[in-house]
């Protein structure tokens, strides 16, 4: 039987105040960033991060209070400005010291955060 | 030292078939910077997760793109097949690697034709898309469509392909080899194609790792990142050796895909002959559960798949979440990058070499 | 196809649509199908096109842009809406960020259905435009009025709109 790397589920639960010092020691670690993505929650949402060292993919999972401001990780990985500005637009969560911010006109919607009406 | 004017690029432009749009910051001929616009093409599809059952929405993920559209609907079965703990039958493996090649093949002719376009060389991109057809063929006479053909569902494929086909699909790969090369040996032998590409666009392997890039971007600057190393359907098993060239140059990107455009025609050949006899799919009944995220090797390089079933007990037939993330997303960066500084004339050379795929991008 | 006296050339515009329509766009240009030979090409620029082909449901980003396309090209045009998504917005008609079909911001002469229309089937509708074209062709030069009504004239007045309708009956 082959080897099914893919296999290897490493989701890790974090907290926001935690998620810069993480992916600092990922960098330092070598690792590759490959996606973020933000999902709704009863308490806000969640976002997850994903990163690859030699195809094993490393998941984090912060923790967002509605509302609550998150860290932009595009210091470590300017890459990461996409997928920040594309929750913002769609998810509405505002990140600071994002380093290319497009000021919610990445994703020009019909209606303001499609995935987070506000009420 | 010139005055400094920004020319818009796109969203209509004879070279994009999809609308993107760049700002160019030009001093005299050169690019200072680029500053990329997206989001023309934004449909949120992921959304239609709260509206469609998780056996319909491999019909939407496929929609994301029809180029690589046989590949996102294996990774959406994947994540979903991984998400409820299904195994596949060894069978529908092998056909899922078959027709993901055969895309992967398709996809990399339409893209030389695109490029030999983008150099004004307008008789090889006739010749790269006659030869394509072939490919386009094999499609139509397996699965009975062209570009979109929904043969990947949840616990396996839908279609089987007997062996007098597979034998025929084997010899009509066999026979364009010679047709595919006499194309190629142009993109790499003839001095004013290669005028275009070497040199032109370099992204040095520091660059690519720190802008993260994935695919035959990465491939090209000297990186050993091939995700169908990860045991996703028969890679492992038929071999296969990744296409990795150290240039980081136009012309490396392209020599990558040409050599994988070979290699895919191995891989297949391969798959043809080692493919057992046996069921093509399991029945998968019941809610949605679990979680599950992995990732595939698609033409442009790494799509990233995340299925996310209800929490426990609260379970249905839909998805809470299903992300996709497609190479395109993370090679923007580096396409950024390598126009700082280029020449005006090259942008649409470089704007092709990350080979983008706009509605992957926003889907 | 005797009636084709010109070369009519095509612009083509993606919408919102997923690349399939597109590239059996492309295709239809291409040696197996060749509509060249018919001196049909494919220009990038909108005042130099007589067929305006759409793919893909138009969003709230690229409305403005197709509305410039059209609006750019020269009298008599025509426009063919291709695949299902150009015709009512398909798959993709419940997502948030789709207006629907391109007849919502430009009017639509002809219609292709598929996922993903097949090069014949689009051939097909180019071929019926151009019957179209001939025939606003023969309007314009008749010196009769091409352009449709103001869509806000139609809304504002429609007993008007009916009473002149009788009139000309």
């Amino acid at each position: 039987m082959s080897e099914k790397k893919y296999a290897i589920q490493d989701i890790q639960n974090i907290a926001a105040s935690e998620l810069l010092e993480r992916v600092r020691k990922l960098k330092e670690d070598g690792y590759r960033f490959s996606q973020a993505c933000a999902m709704n929650r009863e308490y806000g949402q969640d976002l997850l991060y994903s990163f690859d060292k030699d195809h094993i993919l490393l998941n984090l999972k912060v923790k967002v209070n509605e509302g609550e401001e998150v860290e932009s990780i595009t210091g470590e990985y300017w890459p990461a400005f996409i997928y920040e500005n594309e929750m913002h637009d769609l998810f509405g969560i505002k990140f600071l010291h994002n380093a290319l911010d497009y000021n919610g006109n990445f994703f020009v919607t019909a209606e303001p955060t499609p995935w987070n009406p506000k009420k | 030292m010139g005055k400094r004017t920004i020319i818009p690029f796109g969203p209509q432009h004879p070279v994009l078939p999809e609308p993107v749009h760049l700002d160019l910051v030009i001093e005299d001929e050169k690019v200072v910077e680029a500053i990329p616009s997206i989001g023309f093409i934004h449909r949120g599809l992921e959304k239609l997760v709260e509206k469609k059952e998780y056996p319909e929405m491999v019909y939407v993920i496929e929609r994301i793109c029809g180029i690589c559209s046989f590949g996102h609907g294996w990774g959406y079965c994947a994540a979903a097949e991984g998400a409820m703990g299904v195994e596949i039958p060894d069978r529908a493996e092998f056909l899922r690697t078959i027709w993901h090649e055969l895309s992967r093949v398709h996809s990399h002719l339409l893209w030389l034709g695109l490029l030999a376009d983008g150099f004004g060389f307008e008789s090889l991109f006739n010749h790269c898309w006659r030869v394509r057809e072939t490919i386009l063929d094999i499609f139509e006479e397996t699965t009975g469509g062209r570009v979109i053909f929904s043969v990947c569902k949840v616990g396996g494929v839908r279609k089987d392909i007997d062996a007098d086909t597979l034998k025929k699909i084997a010899d009509t790969l066999e026979n364009i080899k010679a047709d595919i090369k006499s194309l190629t040996d142009v993109f790499l032998d003839d001095v004013s194609v290669k005028n275009r590409l070497v040199g032109v666009g370099y992204l040095s392997k520091q660059d690519a790792i720190d802008l993260c890039t994935v695919g035959p971007m990465a491939r090209a600057s000297g990186i050993n990142q091939d995700l169908r190393f990860n045991g996703h359907g028969k890679y492992l098993e038929v071999g296969f050796t990744p296409c990795i060239e150290e240039q980081g140059d136009c012309y490396a990107r392209c020599k990558v895909r040409i050599r994988e455009i070979f290699e895919s025609i191995g891989i297949i050949q391969r798959c043809i002959e080692a493919i057992p006899e046996g069921a093509i799919d399991v029945p998968v009944k019941g809610k949605f559960t679990g979680e599950f995220i992995t990732r595939m090797e698609q033409p442009r390089g790494e799509a990233v798949y995340y299925a996310k079933a209800f929490d426990p007990g609260k379970e249905t037939n839909y998805l809470e979440r299903m992300r996709v993330r497609t190479p395109t997303n993370m090679n923007i960066p580096a396409m950024v990058k390598t126009l700082q500084g280029c020449d005006l004339a090259d942008v649409p050379m470089l704007v092709l070499t990350i080979d983008p795929c706009i509605s992957c991008t926003e889907r | 196809m005797s009636y084709i006296t010109k070369s009519p050339w095509v612009i083509h515009y993606d919408g919102s649509s997923c690349n399939g329509c597109d590239i059996e766009v492309l295709a239809c240009l291409m040696p197996m199908y060749d509509v060249e030979r018919f001196g049909i090409i494919n220009t990038g620029n909108p005042k130099h096109a007589d067929v305006f082909l759409v793919t893909g449901s138009v969003n709230e980003q690229n409305k403005n842009v197709v509305k410039q396309i059209y609006e750019q090209m020269p009298e008599p045009k025509v426009v063919v809406a291709i695949g299902i998504c150009a015709c009512n917005g398909g798959i993709f008609k419940e997502c948030y960020n789709i207006l629907g079909g391109v007849d919502t911001v430009i009017p639509v002469d002809a219609y292709v259905p598929g996922c993903a229309a097949r090069p014949e089937a689009i051939i097909d509708a180019v071929v019926t435009g151009l019957g179209i074209l001939e025939q606003k062709r023969q309007a314009l030069a008749n010196g009769e009025l091409l352009k449709e009504p103001e869509p806000e004239a139609a809304v504002a007045a429609p007993e008007e709109a009916a009473e002149e309708g009788k009139e000309e009956a």
